[in-house]
């Protein structure tokens, strides 16, 4: 199949080695990967934080850069919940019953990576090994908006060499937010607290999940206490493999 | 028309309000056990109401249909009402609810009222007004007594006095009931709120109380509470007086059998609240000989006019939204500034205050889910506080303020490529003074807020897009440009 | 203020300009009501979880038959050695025990109801889900602050009475509607402390329940 990788404006800039991983995942499995330049951002930022008009270009600029696709392959769950839960009523806003057509025939192709893996492609064992202690952080838009329940577990539990251990209080919110964590930084920082008790709790060397954004958060907080725990986006951890060596995987 | 929420008008911004909070180790033990253990028989008895989700589509569905008609159903209440001997009164805001109320307590010569739990009545700010007319008003619920013998505020809808644990409770009743030996046991602390409470439920003739849910077809007025305070004020004083929002109204008798099922286990985990009540008017022989509600809008018609915000009346006030807050977890209700805190009350409050106030309130909240997930009547507050975001950028915001400068700039930035790819470099030579080991610690400006407690990895030396152009070269195949 | 209510209703309308159709009988007729209307217990496991959820929380239930009833409640009161009894006026003929004697509702002041020993009463249906039983404080229920003030409620509750459903509870309450209505789920409570759940604040802290099979 032929997936077109929208990887987000943040994980462009910030977590190359997320795309590279979906990538390195989706090719290894015999996939071809196509990444229109064109691509920026969804516009979540802008939308979340009451900027909604601002955001309308950006969702016309996705659907006009994606609308041939075969299949949207995104590896962040924010950004796949603002494109499924926003567009259609963004578009509807618009006296364009065109653009409300487009969004509409667009989103059934557009997945979040684990969706793309277990229910388009029907895939859990993607051959990945991973020889360390790792506990999974649901971020609240998987969970809550994308209802991924178990895909993501179940991915990682076909890992060879993986550690897997449950993460205390999983469905509770990391205090990320978006904008949340600047404009209410001390309530985010106590939120974050907690996550951070709960993840040494675990004894994990190891943090992962389908949103690099949470994990900016959480690993910034952990470097900064020194807990000596690292983060690994979810495709980072299923690209590794014996032959590339896992201490490459988000390090 | 004045409008007023509690103590909104004087509220400091959500992020300042919660800082004495979050550096009180006491009150945050203290919330979080409390929602913790309300969260935890929630889900049990949740869990086995097996159509659930059922209860709530059909909950839902109720309160969005008697919205769209809520002057006909105000009106049939209104009728159903008088017709059982109730009189209706009618109050645009919190001051004419309140005149009325007190004009109403010296009309019958009285000079002091039993109250049951009722957030209308602190909305309106009622204690204070009728303290000013030289009326008492006894609160009767035992965490109202806990909040006005301390000279406290509310933190929670439901459990209002939920931010202090026993000892500091034994303080209060200590002091203000003269009971120096007084244990602190809650067994002992409820024992005497029972005994100094007896003698107001024999003697006072005047009683308060709010509503859970007005019903239009037969005009009964239903409240629901556990500790029976309910009771003693809606049955034994001359003199009742109900204050109800104007959505507290259902349509049908047969709408209790879905409120009824849901609000229990949402507010407090149980299957059924000890008592519920329903009355009529007035029941000659039993109960009050004259009984009259008065109906408020203060800022509700408004939320109405907001056709997407509009859900937001359909709150059956069970503070389940609450209880799964992670933002509540941490500040308690009082940082919200307002008698609704939590989820509700950060999209309630600034609407009730037509925007004009409790501004920062829609972004007191990471958009997590958890509210409309456990909410009862489904309300989808993450897209309410998201459309109330906008609300306040469009109409308070001045289009120089440098958030909506630095957006409009992202925005120009996201919409061309060109630009997109020079600010990635851009970005990449700024931080070279600030990074140190691959890492930022202390960033300028706003940012600042995110190193204050976190470190954040500088941007590397390629981006994702130069590696695929690169690794295409490589192939080449050439990029898509 | 009559200028007031025509303020407020006048600001509804406006508001709802958008709403569309405002057809309103249709519209409610055509609500989903997918949730669970009747039970689908037998008679024995309806019991059963009456029991079983009022004893959930905290209230006492004893099993009789109609020819013990007068027996059950005598030992009853006898165990909690209640001497000043109150029965619910219009309580049906041969409930209570011959050999007691009761304090008729109707003689009994506020003074009475504040100091008494405990209450007799009967109800009009109960709900096994919750382990609720439903006055309408007719005959025999007694008027509101009967089942208030006392200590004690002892309540009377027939087999056939206990649906298992609230739907159920409601629609049988239909005609009733209009009375005065107290819907009683074991002895009053709280939790406002440390959400300790402590029986009885300000109502009965003591709930007896009778069923008669």
């Amino acid at each position: 199949m032929r997936i077109s990788l929208f990887i987000t404006c943040y994980n462009d800039t910030l977590f190359p080695a997320t795309g590279q991983a979906v990538v390195r995942l989706l090719e290894r499995l015999g996939h071809s990967i196509d990444f229109p330049l064109e691509q920026t951002c969804c516009g979540q930022m802008h939308y979340n934080t009451g900027y909604q008009q601002e955001a309308m270009p950006l969702m016309r600029r996705f659907v006009r850069i994606f609308r041939e696709a075969e299949a949207v392959c995104i590896p962040s769950s924010s950004c796949m919940a603002m494109i499924r839960d926003h567009y259609p009523k963004m578009a509807a806003e618009q006296s364009d019953p065109g653009l409300r057509s487009e969004v509409e025939e667009l989103l059934p192709r557009v997945y979040e990576l684990s969706e793309l893996l277990v229910n388009r492609l029907g895939v859990e064992d993607v051959g990945a090994w991973f020889p360390h202690r790792v506990t999974y952080h649901a971020s609240c838009h998987s969970q809550r908006s994308l209802h991924l329940g178990d895909l993501p577990l179940r991915l990682l539990r076909k890992v060879r060499g993986i550690d897997l251990v449950d993460l205390p209080n999983i469905d509770r919110c990391c205090g990320f937010g978006g904008t949340f964590a600047v404009k209410m930084g001390d309530v985010s920082a106590a939120m974050l607290a907690e996550k951070m008790r709960d993840v040494e709790n675990t004894a994990a060397e190891v943090v992962t999940a389908v949103d690099n954004s949470c994990l900016m958060h959480i690993f910034g907080g952990l470097h900064r206490a020194r807990a000596g725990v690292r983060v690994a986006h979810l495709a980072e951890v299923l690209a590794s493999t014996q032959d590339d060596g896992a201490q490459e995987a988000g390090a | 028309m004045t409008i007023r929420v509690g103590e909104s008008a004087e509220a400091p911004p959500f992020q300042k309000a919660a800082l004495p909070l979050l550096e009180d180790p006491q009150l945050r033990k203290n919330v979080r056990h409390a929602t913790d253990v309300i969260q935890r028989k929630r889900g049990l008895v949740v869990a086995e109401q097996t159509d659930w989700q059922e209860l709530r589509n059909a909950a839902s569905a109720i309160k969005a249909h008697t919205l769209r008609h809520l002057d006909h159903y105000l009106v049939q209440f209104e009728r159903a009402c008088t017709a059982g001997g109730g009189q209706v009164h009618w109050a645009a805001d919190a001051d004419e609810a309140n005149r009325i109320i007190a004009g109403l307590v010296k009309q019958y010569g009285g000079n002091e009222v039993i109250k049951i739990k009722t957030m209308t009545s602190d909305e309106t700010g009622l204690n204070e007004a009728l303290e000013r007319d030289g009326i008492r008003a006894h609160e009767t619920d035992l965490a109202e007594l806990i909040i006005q013998l301390g000279r406290d505020r509310p933190s929670h809808i439901v459990v209002p006095a939920l931010h202090k644990n026993r000892s500091q409770v034994r303080e209060i009743f200590r002091e203000r009931m003269h009971l120096p030996e007084l244990g602190d046991q809650p067994e002992d602390l409820t024992a005497a709120a029972r005994h100094y409470l007896r003698e107001k439920f024999l003697n006072v003739k005047i009683g308060v109380c709010g509503a859970n849910f007005l019903v239009a077809e037969t005009g009964s007025v239903c409240i629901v509470e556990s500790e029976g305070n309910g009771r003693m004020c809606l049955t034994l004083p001359d003199v009742l007086i109900s204050l109800a929002g104007i959505e507290k109204v259902i349509p049908l008798f047969q709408d209790l059998e879905v409120f009824l099922q849901l609000l229990p286990r949402s507010a407090t985990g149980e299957r059924m609240n000890p008592y519920n009540s329903l009355w009529t008017g007035v029941h000659p022989g039993d109960g009050p000989k004259h009984f009259h509600v008065v109906l408020l809008d203060n800022g509700r018609t408004g939320i109405l006019a907001d056709a997407e915000a509009r859900q937001t009346l359909q709150c059956i006030r069970c503070a389940a939204c609450l209880n799964a807050c992670p933002v509540y977890r941490q500040t308690g209700g009082h940082a919200y500034g307002s008698s609704y805190s939590g989820p509700i009350g950060a999209i309630v409050t600034p609407q009730l205050l037509n925007m004009r106030q409790g501004q920062t309130l829609p972004y007191a909240s990471s958009l997590c889910g958890a509210c409309y997930e456990v909410c009862p009547v489904r309300i989808n507050i993450p897209e309410v506080l998201i459309h109330l975001r906008g609300r306040v950028v469009r109409e308070q915001k001045s289009t120089l303020d440098p958030e909506a400068l630095a957006m409009k700039a992202a925005a120009a930035i996201f919409t061309s490529r060109t630009r997109f790819e020079a600010a990635q470099r851009l970005g990449r030579l700024g931080q070279a003074p600030m990074v140190s080991k691959g890492w930022m610690r202390n960033l300028p400006g706003m940012l600042g807020n995110w190193t204050r407690v976190r470190d954040l990895r500088a941007l590397p030396p390629q981006t994702f897009r130069e590696w695929w152009k690169a690794r295409e070269k490589a192939a080449g195949k050439g990029s898509h440009a | 203020m009559p200028e007031t209510r025509e303020e407020i209703l006048a600001r509804i309308r406006s508001a709802l300009r958008d709403a569309g159709d405002r057809e309103v009988a249709a519209e409610r007729a055509a609500i989903a009501r997918g949730y669970i209307r009747s039970g689908h217990l037998g008679p024995e496991a309806r019991l059963h979880l009456f029991m079983d959820r009022l004893r959930d929380y905290d209230a006492h239930v004893v099993e009789t038959s109609a020819d013990s009833l007068p027996r059950t409640i005598a030992a009853l009161l006898a165990e909690h050695n209640q001497k000043k009894v109150i029965a619910a006026a219009g309580l049906p003929e041969g409930l209570l025990p011959g050999e007691l004697s009761f304090i008729p509702e109707k003689q009994a002041d506020i003074q009475d109801l504040n100091d008494c020993d405990g209450i007799v009463t009967i109800c009009t249906s109960a709900i096994a889900a919750t382990g609720t039983i439903v006055l309408t404080h007719g005959p025999g229920e007694g008027r509101r602050r009967l089942t208030l003030l006392p200590d004690r409620h002892l309540c009377v509750v027939r087999a056939e009475q206990v649906v298992e459903t609230v739907p159920e509870a409601i629609e049988r309450l239909g005609g009733l509607a209009t009375h005065p209505l107290t819907f009683i789920s074991g002895p009053s409570a709280t939790a406002d402390i440390e959400m300790t759940r402590i029986r009885g604040v300000h109502g009965p802290r003591f709930l007896e329940v009778v069923l008669v099979r």
